[in-house]
């Protein structure tokens, strides 16, 4: 290989190794675990992205964070706890079940039920309604009509 | 006339609704600290990386913890601020530097003034992480005891040095 081809090639690997994060796992169940963990964790500068996808420079101290607890041997329920003591529970893009969280769990279902009953109602209300009775005059009018009809 | 009243109700009550949640600010989470002890640390300090500093070593004192960086831009804005609450010597102020080079924390320093009793290095956010830190400019308040009694999230600003910090300052040191 020609120096300057190996130059140019040294230089664009210099730019691939700044992008990526290089991580060695000791079995398929621990990088399981880190790409699970790493899509559950929110990243907390940037709320609306997970820690395996923001860019923020403390989003990556928290994936190295899981990553070397993962090494250490720790479990999932390990580093969930480690992270909600530090963060709160809102660094889990899935809240756990809690006195404080049951409205959030429940409210869309408590939500359909009141669409539900509202919609059974408004459909009960209108099929009992009784036909109104027919005044004298309409009466007439109808025997008219139908009369009318007859002879055609 | 109910047939008109009762959806004006509901349009009234999701309006308030809705308006509380847009005044909310969602980077002001809240912290799960308060009432626990700080998280240990035994960390550098700024201007002699051979001495090392752990919260035990302010046991009995009410003191600040605040986490700045010479790259922060909101830590520059509320610089000032420190300045003025250091000579008040109400509480020692404890810095963290945060992420930061110790040249640039230390010539910082001495361009804008240190109101920090000492300042300790977290070069790679770790002490930062053990407290919950998201967003620098922060601001722990904790007791004799080395419990955690209040967080700012952001720049400290003159409002919040008068309203919370002094009263609750007093209210710690009284105990």
């Amino acid at each position: 290989m020609k120096p300057i081809t190996l130059i140019f090639l040294l230089l664009l690997a210099g730019a691939g190794l700044a992008g990526v994060e290089y991580r060695e796992f000791a079995n398929p169940e621990q990088q399981d675990a880190y790409e699970s963990l790493t899509s559950e964790l929110r990243c907390l500068v940037c709320q609306n992205q997970t820690i395996a996808d923001s860019n923020a420079d403390l989003a990556a101290d928290l994936r190295r964070q899981v990553y070397e607890m993962l090494q250490k041997g720790q479990s999932k329920e390990d580093i969930i706890k480690f992270m909600t003591e530090r963060y709160g529970d809102f660094v889990l893009y899935n809240p756990p079940f809690k006195s404080k969280t049951v409205l959030l769990w429940f409210g869309p279902v408590l939500f359909f039920l009141i669409g539900v009953t509202f919609v059974i109602l408004l459909i009960r209300r209108k099929q009992t309604r009784p036909p109104k009775a027919l005044s004298d005059t309409e009466r007439q009018k109808i025997r008219r009509l139908l009369d009318e009809g007859d002879r055609s | 006339m109910l047939k008109y009243l009762i959806p004006l109700v509901i349009f009234i009550v999701l309006g308030v609704f809705l308006a509380i949640g847009l005044k909310l600010n969602p980077t002001e989470i809240p912290s799960p600290f308060i009432g626990k002890p700080a998280p240990a640390f035994s960390a550098a300090k700024l201007d002699n990386p051979e001495q090392k500093l752990t919260p035990a070593d302010l046991q009995g004192k009410v003191w600040l913890f605040n986490v700045w960086a010479s790259w922060c831009t909101s830590c520059r804005a509320e610089h000032p601020v420190l300045n003025e609450l250091a000579k008040q010597q109400t509480a020692p102020i404890i810095g963290l530097n945060y992420k930061d080079v110790r040249e640039d924390a230390l010539s910082w320093l001495n361009q804008l003034g240190n109101p920090y009793e000492m300042s300790i290095v977290d070069p790679e956010g770790r002490i930062g992480i053990d407290y919950g830190v998201y967003g620098v400019p922060e601001t722990f308040v904790i007791d004799k005891k080395g419990m955690i009694r209040h967080k700012l999230t952001g720049p400290v600003t003159p409002e919040i040095v008068q309203q919370t910090l002094l009263p609750l300052i007093a209210k710690l040191q009284a105990e």
